[in-house]
């Protein structure tokens, strides 16, 4: 029976520390001009050396460094930094940092995608926010702007049309606050700005490449036909927000698929840039609107590794039981809108929904909200827990959601046509699940034992007793599966963690509103239901990050796509992007 | 496993709910509204969900829920002790305002939704209360920073979410009128809170009469 | 024990005319024009305001509270509203649910147009409304009502499902109020749909680009805006800060004792 198949014990525990020290010897021996300098925030690297060391570094036996974490840059007043965040998947442990200085006059770098593919869609994205060239990548366009878009606008000196101040608190806003809306400081009346050689009666957008290199001679059949491009969304109720897939198809047979993102890009990064560290909270509950807490966790980890806070033990216990909570709720409805994809309309998405809404109900008596739950803080949480909370919650864990769970199960599993639909359906590889960077359900749905929780442990995960479910074929039954033994395992930690809570503080030090954060960086990540979700931080000591990067693990995996649908009909091709579950909040952020 | 079990396996279960619901209904025949048997179904304890039959009937929203900040006044009190009420508008009179314009929730607030016009004595120099306090509900997010880190408790998350309406550019920017609510609203919303605002209140009181004992 | 009279007979009619007369007046529903335009639009908006399609078309977060109004709990269906349309031919309500970026908006604006007549749009949550906390964003439209005519605006970041279902009587009351005699899809020489803003630099509304034009020919036309802008906020500042110092030089205005701050 699929629901009691076993699942191996854990035995990935981090044995060594990826110390940039030994790392930076190494490369030096190997390639002596390769290291510029070297610190505690990272190894600098020479930019013409930069993907030697890479395949060096993924190579090497020794160190095996072959996922790609995060890639981002960071704007300073005299130079770019491109940051790459590289971890080892056997040896686990936090990923160290390689940096390449960049001119900012003519920015560019060789792209790393011939190493790491996840590069890709990364590189796209800095091309895209920064400017900076990625030399020998092979699509570099705009991914999150439109093709024709001006500007960059993640560099310092590209300010929004309703650009007030450099950050927040605005000085307009208090003690002479007369209120004005936004639209009447701008000459345009909009949120707009044009350059002055716009010629608007005549001016006619870029046309929408299709890129065909490398499939005009692909066919399918033995018959000679056309290819057409099929056009899915932005639009489109089954893709899960709007996200819009190009698709080259032949007959039925999907050749080629790109998808197009950024129909939500809400300009997270630069807004989190005028914020202050603590308005950001907020902000990151929009991120994944499934899952706010876990993100409000990772952030939350990542402010505090700058910070250097402890939490108190009851605040680490809440914090565990809520992000728990929100795997349970996020992968529950997976399960319901993966059927839907599929083409059973509503009705196994609907006991998914039932369980979210007393979950729900729980955090709403707790934070005050029921999806934007903001709920943490640096150093604790936001408030204790109300009375007869821990009741409910037990009783929702020990009881109900075991049993609606099997009963899921039940009919979900066993269903003939689900099986037929999803099996050897949109296979990824294990290799190739490493080499695109792919997290979570994805990457161990592919057969990678590879969780967060378990290769760096964070806040007190440490102390749980649970699994880490793999897949084996990598296909879309097996990332299905995934998320149903996640949500047993997230069980389990549950129970543990009620059974444990102490009593006690919830918060270290007073409630402030005005956050001291330390001169540094910190790469704080936590795994969110959907995969590893890191937050990249640059504070110059100021009140405000000076860089606030976000690695979004749904944007990440949405780069396999093409590998794992090419072959496949233009119905599977739906089923294949459920199984991502793909939050186009935090795709496009 | 022979082909087609699964799938009426799952029929089964969906038609099981089915009747559970049905069943469920004609034991509660003749008492739809009954608040008490409501709470428990919609409880972690029911069967599923029954539909919540908005809007004869409302979920209740907890203390802690947050939507739209409004600020907070103590009425004039009447010899009995009771709230004066004001008889054209039918609001309580205002005593006076717990804002003291200090601003913390302006520049807290993440979207920088909140304006405030501190007020000034005839002299000019800067008064403890907000001449002027828009919230701009359009660009609020919700989160509750405001009433959280308000030192005067002068700012709280209100629990009123039927605004729905026509217009947005005049109706949607609360100014200080609209945002004033009196502490007997205060109250009903937040008990919690109330009972312990209370209680710190009383306590500042005994120790000033301390204070006073010891100085005379 | 009263007693018993014989009814006097009822003379009806006169005539053979007013017999006929009496025999209309009877049998033949006589009435003002308006009353049965009345009658038909209580029974027209009778059936709209009871099968309001929406269109399934979530943008960001507010979606998923969509889905959740729609699902068992809040259950739409009890407002005839169950029936979520992939297709826009067959909506007539668009929900806005979520933050309009500009790349999004032209596909809106497309879809609007397809929707057939009549159509209604309400916009969910503060991003729809006015760009809500992302308003700040390059890449975020300050409501989408500044392209397509919205009906209905439910703030709240996000609005509860019941948020919405209040914000879904609200339109239905609106449709109530609607009459077939000044109702925009009756009236001839309609416009053939909302202009589709074109991405180029930034986004512009090609009903503005003359406009758009003149002021990027001629920048110092843009900067005596920015300046007239400049002058207004400063004016309105100095007028109200005026208006608060006679306000406040008044002796009648006694000022209201201020509360002691909190000792920490």
């Amino acid at each position: 029976m699929a629901v009691t198949e076993p699942v191996a014990p854990a035995v990935v525990k981090p044995t060594t520390t990826n110390d940039p020290q030994s790392i930076a010897d190494q490369i030096k021996a190997k390639y002596p001009d390769a290291v510029e300098s070297l610190s505690a925030q990272g190894i600098v690297i020479r930019r013409d050396r930069l993907p030697d060391v890479a395949r060096f570094l993924r190579d090497s036996p020794a160190l095996s460094f072959d996922y790609l974490n995060n890639l981002t840059s960071v704007d300073y007043p005299d130079r770019f930094e491109v940051v790459y965040h590289l971890s080892s998947i056997s040896r686990g442990g936090a990923p160290i940092a390689l940096k390449v200085n960049v001119n900012r006059e003519n920015p560019t770098v060789s792209s790393l995608v011939p190493v790491y593919r996840g590069a890709d869609f990364q590189e796209r994205e800095v091309y895209d926010m920064m400017g900076i060239r990625f030399a020998g990548h092979p699509n570099l366009r705009r991914i999150l702007m439109w093709e024709g878009f001006e500007g960059y606008p993640l560099r310092k000196n590209y300010h929004e049309p309703y650009y007030e101040e450099e950050h927040k608190p605005f000085g307009t806003r208090w003690d002479q606050g007369h209120h004005v809306i936004a639209e009447d400081r701008n000459p345009w009346h909009d949120n707009v700005q044009y350059p002055p050689d716009l010629d608007a009666t005549t001016y006619k957008p870029p046309r929408d490449e299709i890129r065909t290199a490398g499939i005009e001679n692909v066919s399918v059949t033995k018959l000679r036909t056309d290819k057409i491009v099929l056009n899915i969304g932005p639009q489109h109720p089954s893709t899960h927000g709007v996200l819009r897939l190009k698709t080259t198809i032949d007959g039925e047979t999907i050749v080629a698929v790109e998808p197009v993102l950024g129909y939500l890009h809400r300009n997270h990064e630069k807004i989190g840039e005028r914020n202050t560290f603590l308005q950001n909270m907020p902000y990151t509950d929009r991120l994944d609107y499934f899952t706010s807490m876990a993100n409000n966790h990772a952030y939350a980890i990542a402010v505090e590794k700058l910070m250097g806070v402890k939490v108190p033990e009851r605040a680490e216990y809440i914090r565990v039981i809520m992000v728990e909570l929100t795997r349970v709720i996020a992968h529950m409805s997976l399960l319901g809108f993966l059927y839907n994809d599929l083409g059973a309309f509503y009705t196994p998405l609907l006991y998914g929904l039932e369980e979210r809404e007393l979950v729900l109900d729980l955090f709403e008596s707790v934070a005050g909200s029921r999806m934007m739950c903001n709920y943490m803080r640096f150093g604790g949480v936001a408030r204790d827990l109300p009375e007869g909370w821990l009741d409910r919650c037990q009783y929702l864990v020990d009881e109900r959601l075991p049993r609606v769970l099997d009963e899921m199960g039940n009919y979900l599993i066993g269903n003939e046509v689900f099986r037929a639909r999803t099996k050897n359906v949109g296979i990824l590889p294990r290799d190739l699940a490493i080499n695109y960077s792919t997290a979570g359900p994805v990457l161990r749905g592919s057969g990678v034992k590879y969780d967060v929780r378990r290769a760096e442990p964070y806040s007190i995960y440490d102390r749980f007793d649970f699994d880490i479910p793999v897949g084996t074929n990598g296909d879309v039954y097996d990332r299905f599966m995934m998320r149903f033994w996640e949500t047993q395992q997230s069980l389990r930690i549950l129970k543990q963690a009620l059974k444990q809570i102490p009593a006690g503080e919830i918060m270290t030090g007073k409630k402030n509103y005005q956050v001291r954060v330390p001169k540094g960086e910190a790469y704080g990540r936590g795994e969110n239901p959907k995969g590893e979700l890191g937050f990249y931080l640059v504070s110059d000591g100021s009140p405000n990050p000076y860089r606030y990067h976000v690695r979004a693990p749904s944007f990440i995996n949405l780069g396999t796509l093409n590998e794992m649908a090419v072959g496949h009909k233009i119905a599977d091709l739906i089923v294949i992007l459920g199984s991502y579950d793909v939050v186009m909040g935090e795709v496009d952020r | 496993m022979s082909y087609g079990l699964g799938v009426l396996r799952g029929m089964g279960i969906t038609m099981r709910r089915v009747v559970k619901t049905y069943l469920g209904d004609f034991r509660h025949l003749g008492r739809p509204l009954d608040p008490k048997e409501f709470s428990r179904r919609q409880s972690v304890r029911g069967d599923g969900i029954i539909t919540v039959q908005y809007p004869e009937e409302k979920l209740p929203v907890p203390e802690n829920f947050r939507f739209v900040p409004f600020l907070v006044y103590e009425p004039t009190l009447d010899e009995n002790g009771k709230p004066k009420v004001d008889a054209k508008t039918g609001k309580e009179e205002i005593g006076y305002e717990r804002c003291t314009a200090c601003g913390i929730c302006a520049k807290v607030c993440p979207p920088q939704c909140i304006w405030i016009v501190r007020a000034t004595t005839p002299e000019g120099k800067p008064r403890p209360q907000a001449a002027e306090f828009y919230i701009d509900i359009d660009v609020c997010m919700n989160c509750g920073y405001c009433a959280e880190y308000c030192p005067f408790d002068a700012i709280k998350m209100d629990h009123d979410y039927q605004l729905a309406n026509y217009e947005r550019h005049v109706s949607h920017i609360y100014d200080v009128k609209m945002l004033m609510k009196s502490t007997t609203y205060h109250a009903k919303l937040h008990p919690t809170d109330w009972a312990r605002e209370q209680q710190e209140s009383k306590a500042k009181e005994a120790a000033k009469a301390k204070k006073q004992a010891v100085a005379s | 024990m009263a007693e018993l009279t014989k009814p006097e007979p009822i003379v009806l009619v006169n005539s053979e005319e007013e017999w006929l007369e009496e025999q209309v007046r009877r049998s033949v529903w006589v009435t003002s024009w308006d009353k049965v335009i009345d009658l038909v639009d209580k029974l027209y908006n009778w059936g709209r305001r009871n099968s309001v399609w929406p269109m399934g078309f979530g943008l960001a977060c507010c979606a998923i509270e969509m889905i959740c109004t729609s699902a068992s709990r809040f259950d739409i269906s009890r407002f005839g509203m169950e029936l979520f349309r992939a297709s826009p031919r067959q909506a007539d309500l668009m929900i806005v649910a979520g933050t309009v970026t500009k790349k999004m908006v032209p596909s809106i604006v497309r879809l609007y147009n397809q929707m057939a007549e009549p159509k209604y749009v309400l916009a969910m949550g503060a991003c729809a409304t006015a760009g809500g906390p992302f308003k700040e964003g390059y890449n975020v439209v300050s409501g989408v009502d500044k392209f397509l005519p919205v009906d209905v605006y439910v703030p709240g970041c996000p609005p509860t499902p019941q948020a919405l279902l209040y914000g879904l009587m609200q339109l239905q009351a609106k449709i109530d109020h609607q009459s077939i005699r000044d109702v925009r899809w009756y009236k001839s020489g309609e416009a053939d749909g909302i202009p589709e803003p074109v991405l180029g630099p930034d986004i512009f509304d090609p009903r503005r680009a003359e406009e758009i034009n003149d002021l990027t020919a001629h920048p110092e036309k843009l900067q005596a805006r920015a300046l007239k802008i400049q002058t207004k906020l400063e004016h309105k500042a100095e007028k109200l800060a005026e208006e608060k110092k006679e306000a406040a030089s008044k002796p009648a205005a006694a000022a209201p004792k201020p509360p002691e701050p909190p000792k920490t």
